[in-house]
């Protein structure tokens, strides 16, 4: 039962974001901090781990093509598909849950616990509007953060496959461009703005109504990441089943 | 004023408040005593909306706050401020941008009139060389005068203070409360103080209101707090070492 007051209460929060907004020029501000705290800040974590994890994609199928008929540019052909369908939004999205996530859950615990959140409510500031809105509108940019990623990933599994000598040029980039679908990229976008938007109110709903002190900001951290996880595993399956079966 | 009639909260099963009626003067600092767990703060926060009131009335200058529609309560909030037992600044914000924060939020002054506001009331609660500083880097007495700079900043109507002195130090308590009493005094306001230090009792006490165990236990000024028979103030009034000194020697005189 719980479960499900748990998930009332999560979209009467989504509601109560929208409604009664902030200020425009202050909105403005906040929405900037929150492009820069939360989608510029994970650039760097998420190239390094596109770029690595593409390569370790281009060198495991390299190295389960045992059979002399598979051709090599199947390794071209399988980054691809893997990065731009799976690993890139998906598993980054995991990622960030417990980057961007555990962020968003502990600064927004952490003004709950001090009683930040009460001092804006006094003033008669729509808190959710004030703190969960702009995040909401900052993950909006999200998905550019996963085309670089996308990028990062085939590039470093390019590097891995052809530097390590696995195959060669001319034959990943076939591979890389045989049987595209475009449809599949957009597949892969939509799914990323589902996520985006879990990415920024799972967390914050953790954040906003934990009780307790500095422990329970830490337990209300993992809590989120934990079911941010299980959210965007669910809608994943679901969207997939949706737009591709 | 605000006035309270037959306020009652609970939480499950537990009667927090069991029906409080009282009223607090503008122009006077108002102190609500009481052990803790009295309801002292659960009193504060349904006065200023945090918790919404099983049953009874909070009335601001005669308006009853909770028939009240959510814009109609905004307007009456932008009139209240508040200074919170732990300051709750917004540790993001360097001390200037907190107190310029109700400014920015409800009224359409350029930048540079906030902030000219702003350093008139950083002025005023005497603070030093600290406009630039994040709150973590001042002392907690600094952050009891900026919370009171916040609270002040956009011309309150009513004032309320939970616990401002938790944490300091003798001489610096006194400091905050003679200054929230100049405040009211000057400004003409409405406050409201949560407190459970005598200290501030005998300092400030305009008019007191003891509550116990959710209830109206007395109300009266300073000068009446020590004179009272009423049992569970005296017992309340009393409990320290120091003032229990006192009591011995008025009465050997």
């Amino acid at each position: 039962m719980s479960y499900l007051h748990d998930i009332g209460k999560y979209f009467l929060m989504i509601k109560e974001t929208f409604m009664k907004p902030t200020k425009g020029k202050v909105l403005k501000d906040l929405i900037f901090k929150e492009i820069n705290d939360l989608v510029i800040g994970s650039i760097g974590i998420i190239a390094f781990i596109s770029f690595f994890v593409g390569g370790v994609v281009a060198i495991q199928t390299a190295l389960n093509l045992t059979n002399p008929i598979i051709p090599k540019q199947l390794i071209g052909f399988a980054s691809r598909q893997s990065v731009i369908l799976e690993f890139a939004p998906t598993f980054l999205s995991i990622i960030m849950a417990g980057k961007v996530g555990s962020f968003i859950t502990s600064s927004i615990g952490t003004m709950r616990v001090t009683e930040q959140i009460d001092a804006l409510e006094v003033m008669g500031i729509n808190s959710l509007n004030y703190l969960v809105f702009p995040k909401i509108v900052a993950m909006c940019f999200y998905p550019f953060v996963i085309a670089i990623a996308m990028f990062l990933g085939i590039l470093g599994a390019y590097i891995a496959a052809v530097y390590g000598g696995f195959t060669t040029a001319d034959q990943f980039l076939t591979g890389l461009k045989d049987d595209f679908t475009p449809f599949h990229v957009a597949y892969a976008f939509i799914k990323t703005y589902l996520f985006a938007f879990i990415l920024a109110t799972i967390p914050s709903f953790h954040g906003f109504y934990m009780k307790g002190g500095a422990l329970e900001v830490g337990k209300a951290s993992t809590t989120a990441f934990v079911w941010t996880s299980v959210s965007i595993i669910v809608t994943n399956y679901f969207v997939t089943q949706m737009l591709l079966s | 004023m605000i006035e309270v009639q037959q306020l009652k909260k609970g939480f499950g099963d537990i009667e927090v408040l069991k029906g409080l009626t009282t009223s607090f003067d503008k122009g006077k600092t108002n102190l609500i005593i009481g052990q803790s767990g009295s309801g002292k703060t659960v009193f504060i926060k349904c006065m200023l909306g945090l918790f919404k009131p099983d049953s009874g009335k909070i009335l601001y200058d005669g308006i009853c706050y909770s028939d009240l529609t959510f814009e109609e309560q905004r307007n009456i909030r932008e009139k209240i401020g508040m200074v919170f037992q732990g300051s709750a600044l917004f540790d993001s914000m360097t001390v200037e941008e907190n107190i310029m924060f109700p400014l920015q939020m409800f009224t359409k002054m350029k930048k540079s009139e906030m902030k000219e506001r702003a350093n008139i009331v950083i002025d005023r609660v005497n603070l030093e060389n600290a406009n630039n500083k994040l709150p973590s880097e001042i002392s907690g007495g600094m952050q009891k005068r900026v919370a009171i700079a916040r609270a002040i900043v956009n011309n309150p109507r009513y004032l309320f203070c939970d616990e401002p002195n938790s944490g300091l130090d003798p001489h610096t308590a006194t400091v905050i409360d003679n200054l929230i009493k100049e405040i009211t005094e000057e400004f003409n306001i409405t406050t409201i103080i949560n407190t459970h230090d005598m200290n501030s009792v005998m300092e400030i006490g305009e008019k007191i209101v003891f509550l116990k165990e959710g209830r109206l236990a007395w109300e009266g000024d300073k000068t009446q707090i020590f004179r009272t028979d009423n049992e569970e103030v005296t017992n309340f009034v009393y409990s320290s070492n120091l003032f229990k000194m006192v009591r011995k020697a008025q009465n050997a005189k």
